[in-house]
């Protein structure tokens, strides 16, 4: 199972966290979710975290909130480098 | 899933592959500092793609396999001591120490929990009252806020009974340390990306201007650390070293403040005893004297004998990037991730059991 993959990642190591998606917000924790599991979060160090957004999940707590448009630019970056390249 | 599949793209993968291979005329080293970064290269057979001017090597990002034996040996005396419940990650149990680990300690009575989650570890003291709760904290700045959320969380809730046993280290420090000691090389270091979600890139800053050494913060996505090594190769032919964020989607330059400032709230930075390099300076986190009624080090008294290495055992060597798994007389005969020897064969960040996991052995 996929998931099941991921979560043996995550649990594992230190340095890695994963993109969740914030479902709902009750205080200092958020439900989220991710490939159809959910999961409470702390979101104690991303205050500014909106329901919607994804967040960098690292051993129970949010520690950044993506940033969709750098995520989008990154991607198209991407693919005009891949674009480019077939040319040569 | 959102933000991971699209950068696994393999049509995308190769055609930034033929970009840095159009870039590339010298011939260069570059560290990956992060474990995490070790297991991604590896299994997405990166150092393959990348052409074989630009040299790979593994640094010392692993939080497990730094730990000091005579660290390890600590947390593993004060889990024999009466009324006592370890709570550590997962991977820490099964590190060999000079003796014992953690996991036979467990077999022989002591009480030692795996947590996903400091907030777990908080936990267990709230529901073991009459017993003294230890967590065992390793790890670098991704891990040590979380570490300092706990200590506040023990004092709001007046959970009296939690303590931590603080192990956790500081990255830029220990990256100065090896750049300072000259043992290897480097052109360019690929920059951990979580620690850098906490820090920001401004930490970075002395590496370009004091060594002349590119430094560029990447994700863990192949493509993402393909990015990274791109722009690397290009700062690195330009000449113009400088810090760079190849992973603008997590990574701003001012880090996450209110992280920090929890992490400085409760710990204030000393030395710290790294394994395979010794005690670097300023690396180190303890935590402050007006949270000492949670510091397992000043609560308890144990003194283990001293600490002695695994015989054979090259991780110091892995860890400080002079060599790699492959080097290791040990490697795959003796030390395996069944009947590990040395933590870099336990953790899942660590150098060995990603060479043993992903093999790739040609071209290392």
């Amino acid at each position: 199972m996929y998931y099941r993959r991921i979560w043996a990642k995550i649990r594992g190591a230190m340095c890695l966290a994963i993109p969740v998606r914030i479902v709902s917000i009750t205080g200092n924790e958020a439900e989220t979710e991710i490939a159809g599991v959910r999961r409470r979060v702390s979101i104690a160090f991303t205050p500014e975290a909106k329901v919607g957004d994804y967040v960098l999940l690292h051993t129970g707590y949010a520690i950044g909130v993506i940033d969709e448009t750098e995520a989008e630019e990154t991607l198209k970056l991407l693919e005009e480098i891949a674009s480019l390249s077939e040319v040569h | 899933m959102k933000f991971i599949d699209e950068y696994q793209d393999s049509k995308l993968a190769k055609g930034l592959a033929n970009k840095i291979a159009q870039r590339s005329t010298k011939t260069i080293r570059l560290m990956e500092f992060c474990g995490g970064h070790t297991h991604a290269i590896l299994r997405y057979g990166i150092r393959q793609l990348v052409p074989r001017t630009v040299e790979m090597k593994s640094g010392p990002g692993c939080p497990v396999c730094v730990t000091a034996t005579a660290d390890l040996d600590k947390a593993i005396a004060l889990a024999h001591l009466p009324d006592i419940i370890i709570t550590t990650f997962g991977d820490m149990i099964r590190v060999p120490g000079s003796y014992s680990s953690l996991q036979q300690a467990k077999a022989e009575g002591a009480d030692i929990r795996i947590v996903y989650s400091t907030i777990d570890a908080v936990e267990i003291a709230k529901t073991n009252p009459g017993k003294s709760v230890i967590f065992v904290g390793i790890g670098f700045e991704t891990t040590a806020p979380t570490v300092a959320a706990s200590i506040l969380k023990a004092q709001q809730e007046k959970i009296e009974n939690f303590l931590v046993l603080s192990l956790n280290k500081l990255t830029p420090p220990v990256m100065k340390a090896l750049l300072d000691s000259g043992e290897i090389k480097l052109d360019g270091i690929v920059c951990p990306g979580h620690v850098s979600v906490i820090i920001g890139s401004h930490p970075y800053e002395f590496i370009p201007r004091d060594y002349g050494v590119a430094c560029v913060i990447s994700g863990f996505e192949p493509l993402d650390i393909l990015l990274c090594i791109d722009k690397l190769v290009e700062q690195i032919e330009k000449g113009e070293p400088k810090v760079e964020i190849a992973y603008p989607r997590g990574v701003k330059p001012e880090g996450n403040r209110k992280a920090r400032q929890l992490m400085e709230d409760v710990f204030e930075i000393g030395e710290a005893n790294w394994r395979g390099i010794g005690i670097v300076p300023q690396s180190g986190l303890n935590i402050r004297g007006k949270y000492g009624q949670f510091d397992a080090d000043k609560a308890f008294s144990v003194s283990p004998k001293p600490p002695r290495e695994p015989k054979g055992c090259r991780c110091g060597d892995i860890i400080r990037g002079a060599a790699i798994p492959l080097e290791c007389k040990l490697f795959k005969k003796v030390c395996t991730p069944e009947r590990p020897v040395g933590p870099c064969m336990v953790s899942s960040e660590g150098a060995c059991a990603a060479y043993y996991q992903y093999g790739n052995h040609e071209n290392l």
